[in-house]
C-alpha cells in the first residue's frame, strides 16, 4: 500500500535543503491551502454535477446533457453565470454581517476538510482529537446561517435562519453520541488511528449491532445537520422561497450553494472514515487471495468509493422523502434518536468493557 | 393614503409577525396573497387577498355572442376547460331546448373524465411539491403529457381547447380518438399505483397530511366547500350523481366519500376518484354511438327572456353557470359560482393554529386553481 507521507515527507526535506525552516514551513502551508482550495473547488463542482445526474436519475429525466460531454461543463458554465450576476443590495440590512456570513459558512466547510484522511499519510493535519476538531468546526456553521438570516432583514430568511439554527443544534447532540460509539470502540480520537483500527475489518462489522444502530443514527442525524431533504427546512422552498439566503444572489448565493455541498462531503467523509473504514480496503477474515486482489486498489480510490456512496444515499432521501414539519423534525431528535444514542453508547461502552467486540 | 402605508400603519400596531405569501409564492400556485399573521412557527390567522389576475370575465360575457363566452370561460379554472365549456353549452342548449346527439354526450363526458384525470394529476404533482417531494412532480406530469397529446390530437389545443360549443363539438374526434384513449387508460392503470407507492403510502407524507386541516362536515356546508375537498369531509356534493348531465346517467360509478376531513381524507378522494374516472371512460369509449357531432343550429344565438342556470361537476368541485337574458345576442347578465372561490375561504379556518407548513399543505390539499377564484 502506497504511503503519501514518503511523497510528503521528501517534499519536506527538499523544502528543507533549499531554504531556511521559517520559510520551508511557510511555503508548504501555501501548498497544503492551495491543494484543499483546489480540491474545495472541483470536488463542489463535481458534487452540484452530480446531484443534478442523480436527481435526474430519480425522476426521469436526462439532466444537464448541453455544456461538454454529458454536460460534465454545465457546473462550470453556471458558476461563470453567477459570478457575472449582479450582487442585489438589500435595503436596511447588516451590511456587515450579510456579507460576512457567506464567508463564514464557506471557511467552516473549508476548516473541516484539512483533517479528513483521504489516503495513508494523505491528511492535511492529524490531530489526536480530530474527531472532536470536525465536529466543532463543522457545527460552527449555523452561525454563518444564522448570521445570514438575521442580517438580510427579511422575515423569510429570519424564520428559516431560526429553523435551521434549532435543527443544527439538536441535531449535533445525535451525531456526537453516534460517532462516540466508535471513538469508544476505537479507543483514540485521532483519526489515522481510527483508520488504522480497521484494517482487519470495519467498525460497523466488528462493533455488533450497536455500531449499526449508530451508523443508521449518524446518517439521519448528518443529513439533518446539513439541512438536506427531508430536513431542509431552513431553506424550504414551498414554505419560505429560499429561506435563510433569499436575499443572497450571484456569487454569494453560490457560496452557500457550494458550502451545502462541501458539508455533504465532509459528513460522508467522516462517516467512511468512521464507520467504514476509511481509506481501508474491503477485508473478509481470513480470505487471503481476496484480501490480496483488494489491497491493489488504492486507497484514495476506497475512500472516494465509501464517501460517495453515502453522498448517493443522502441524495437518495432528499429526491424521494417529502419534507418533515419543524415540530416533527424535533420530534424525531429529541424523542427517539437522542434516547436510542444514548442507549447505544451504554451498550457499547458495556461490550468494549466485557472486550466482546471482534 | 395608498394602501401601502395604510398596511404599515396596520402592521405597525399590531404584536403579529406578518408574512406575506404571494402574490409570488411557490407555494400559492399563481398569484394569490396570503397575509400570514405569525407566532413563532404556529399560524394565527390567514387572510387571503384575491383580485391579482381579475380580468372582468363575467362583465366581458354581457358584450360577447355565446359562441364566444366558450373561449373565455376556458380561462377560468385552466386545468378544468372542458368542464366550464359544458357548463355554459349545457345552459345555452337548455335555455333554447336543443337535444343534442348522443355522440355529443358520449365525448363530452369522456373528456370531462380526461380532464378530471389530467388535473388531478397535476394535482398530485404539486402537491407532493408543496410537501418537498419534488420527484413527485415528473411522475405526475409524465403521465398528464400524454392525456394532453390526446388532446392535442383531437383539437389541436392542449390545455385550453374550446372544443365545446352549443349545440354540440366544434367538429368531430380524430379517428385514433378511440384507440388513443383505449392505449392511454392500459397505460395509466399500471401507472397509477406507482404514486401510491412514492407519496401515498409513506411516512412522512402521512405524518404530515393526517390529522392536518381537519374540515368537519358541517364547516364544509357551511363555507360551501365543494367537489373532492367537500367529499374528504364527508359531504357528498357530486354533481354528476345529484343532478347527472350529459352522459353521466347512462354510467356506473361511485361518489367517493372520505369521512375524516383532514388533508389526508381529501387527498385519498382525488386518488380514487381517479380509478372512477377512468371506469367511466372504460364504459363509454367502447360504444360512442355513430351521428352527428353537433345539433343543427343557428348561427346567432338568442336566448329567450329569462334566467336559466346549470351546474356541472368540475375537477375542483361545483360550477354554477347562471345566465340572465333579456332575448339579444348577448347576455343580459352572466354569473359563475366558482368552486375555488369558496373552496379558498375556509382556509382561514382550517389552517389556524397550525404550523406554515401545515398552512402549505393545507393550501396544496383544497387544490387551488388561481384564475377561477379571481376571473
Amino acid at each position: 500500500m502506497y504511503d503519501f507521507s514518503q511523497l510528503t515527507g521528501a517534499i519536506d526535506a527538499a523544502l528543507h535543503r533549499s531554504m531556511t525552516p521559517g520559510w520551508a514551513l511557510f511555503t508548504e502551508l501555501v501548498i497544503i491551502g492551495l491543494v484543499v482550495l483546489i480540491l474545495y473547488a472541483l470536488v463542489g463542482l463535481f458534487l452540484v454535477y452530480l446531484e443534478r445526474k442523480v436527481c435526474a436519475f430519480m425522476q426521469n429525466r436526462v439532466g444537464p446533457n448541453r455544456v461538454g460531454p454529458y454536460g460534465i461543463i454545465q457546473t462550470i458554465a453556471d458558476l461563470i453565470k453567477l459570478l457575472m450576476k449582479e450582487l442585489i443590495p438589500i435595503a436596511r440590512a447588516d451590511k456587515f454581517l450579510f456579507n460576512l456570513a457567506p464567508f463564514v459558512v464557506i471557511i467552516v466547510s473549508f476548516m473541516a476538510l484539512a483533517a479528513i484522511p483521504f489516503a495513508l499519510g494523505l491528511q492535511a493535519i492529524d490531530l489526536n482529537i480530530g474527531v472532536l476538531y470536525v465536529t466543532a468546526v463543522s457545527s460552527l456553521g449555523v452561525v454563518g446561517i444564522l448570521l445570514a438570516g438575521w442580517s438580510s432583514n427579511s422575515k423569510y430568511a429570519l424564520i428559516g435562519a431560526m429553523r435551521s439554527g434549532a435543527q443544527i443544534v439538536s441535531y449535533e447532540l445525535s451525531v456526537g453520541l453516534s460517532l462516540l460509539t466508535v471513538i469508544v470502540l476505537a479507543g483514540s480520537m485521532q483519526l489515522s488511528e481510527i483508520v488504522a483500527s480497521q484494517a482487519d475489518g470495519w467498525w460497523i462489522f466488528k462493533g455488533h449491532i450497536p455500531a449499526f444502530f449508530a451508523f443508521i443514527i449518524f446518517v439521519v442525524a448528518s443529513t439533518a445537520e446539513i439541512n438536506r431533504g427531508p430536513f431542509d427546512l431552513a431553506e424550504a422552498e414551498s414554505e419560505l422561497t429560499a429561506g435563510f439566503h433569499t436575499e443572497y444572489s450571484g456569487i454569494k448565493f453560490a457560496f452557500f450553494f457550494l458550502a451545502e455541498y462541501m458539508n455533504m462531503f465532509i459528513v460522508s467523509a467522516l462517516g467512511a472514515t468512521l464507520f467504514l473504514g476509511g481509506w481501508m480496503p474491503f477485508h473478509i477474515g481470513h480470505w487471503e487471495a481476496f484480501n490480496h486482489i483488494m489491497d491493489f486498489i488504492p486507497p484514495l480510490v476506497w475512500f472516494l468509493l465509501k464517501t460517495f456512496f453515502l453522498i448517493y444515499v443522502i441524495m437518495w432521501f432528499k429526491w424521494t422523502f417529502p419534507r418533515l414539519r419543524i415540530d416533527q423534525l424535533l420530534t424525531l431528535e429529541w424523542k427517539y434518536l437522542m434516547p436510542l444514542s444514548l442507549v447505544n453508547i451504554v451498550v457499547v461502552a458495556f461490550i468494549t468493557l466485557m472486550g466482546w467486540h471482534f | 393614503m395608498s394602501e401601502a402605508v395604510i398596511r404599515d400603519i396596520i402592521v405597525s400596531e399590531s404584536d403579529d409577525y406578518i408574512i406575506n405569501m404571494g402574490p409570488q409564492h411557490p407555494s400559492t400556485h399563481g398569484v394569490l396573497r396570503l397575509e400570514v399573521s405569525l407566532m413563532g412557527e404556529t399560524v394565527k390567522s390567514v387572510t387571503p387577498h384575491i383580485g391579482y389576475i381579475h380580468r372582468g370575465i363575467e362583465k366581458m360575457c354581457e358584450s360577447d355572442s355565446y359562441q364566444q363566452i366558450i373561449h373565455l370561460t376556458d380561462r377560468m379554472d385552466y386545468l378544468s376547460a372542458h368542464m366550464n365549456n359544458e357548463a355554459v353549452c349545457l345552459c345555452v342548449e337548455q335555455a333554447l331546448q336543443v337535444e343534442v346527439p348522443e355522440r355529443v354526450k358520449y365525448i363530452r363526458t369522456i373528456l370531462d373524465e380526461l380532464t378530471r384525470l389530467s388535473s388531478h394529476q397535476l394535482w398530485w404533482s404539486a402537491f407532493g411539491m408543496d410537501l418537498g417531494a419534488l420527484t413527485t412532480f415528473f411522475y405526475g406530469l409524465r403521465d398528464r403529457e400524454l392525456i394532453l397529446d390526446i388532446f392535442e390530437e383531437s383539437f389541436g389545443s392542449r390545455l385550453l381547447h374550446s372544443f365545446n360549443t352549443p349545440g354540440g363539438l366544434m367538429h368531430d374526434v380524430h379517428p385514433n380518438f378511440q384507440k388513443s384513449v383505449r392505449e392511454y387508460l392500459k397505460y395509466f392503470r399500471k401507472k397509477l399505483p406507482e404514486y401510491k407507492q412514492l407519496l401515498t403510502d409513506n411516512v412522512i407524507f402521512r405524518q404530515r397530511t393526517e390529522g392536518v386541516g381537519v374540515m368537519n362536515r358541517e364547516m364544509a356546508i357551511s363555507y360551501g366547500v365543494t367537489g373532492p375537498s367537500g367529499r374528504g369531509s364527508g359531504y357528498s356534493c357530486d354533481v354528476r350523481k345529484i343532478a347527472p348531465y350529459s352522459a353521466y346517467p347512462l354510467v356506473q360509478f361511485e361518489e367517493k366519500l372520505q369521512t375524516a376531513g383532514d388533508s389526508y381524507a381529501r387527498y385519498l378522494v382525488r386518488m380514487d376518484e381517479m380509478w372512477e374516472s377512468m371506469h367511466i371512460i372504460d364504459q363509454l369509449i367502447d360504444n360512442i354511438p355513430a351521428g352527428d357531432f353537433t345539433a343543427k343550429m343557428k348561427p346567432v344565438l338568442k336566448l329567450p327572456p329569462g334566467e336559466y342556470f346549470q351546474r356541472v361537476e368540475t375537477a375542483r368541485g361545483e360550477l354554477d353557470v347562471y345566465i340572465v337574458s333579456d332575448g339579444n345576442k348577448t347576455p343580459y347578465r352572466m354569473k359563475f359560482r366558482s368552486p375555488n372561490f369558496s373552496n379558498l375561504f375556509v382556509l382561514n379556518e382550517l389552517s389556524a393554529g397550525g404550523k406554515i407548513a401545515d398552512l402549505v399543505a393545507i393550501s396544496g390539499s383544497l387544490d387551488l386553481v388561481i384564475p377561477d377564484i379571481d376571473r
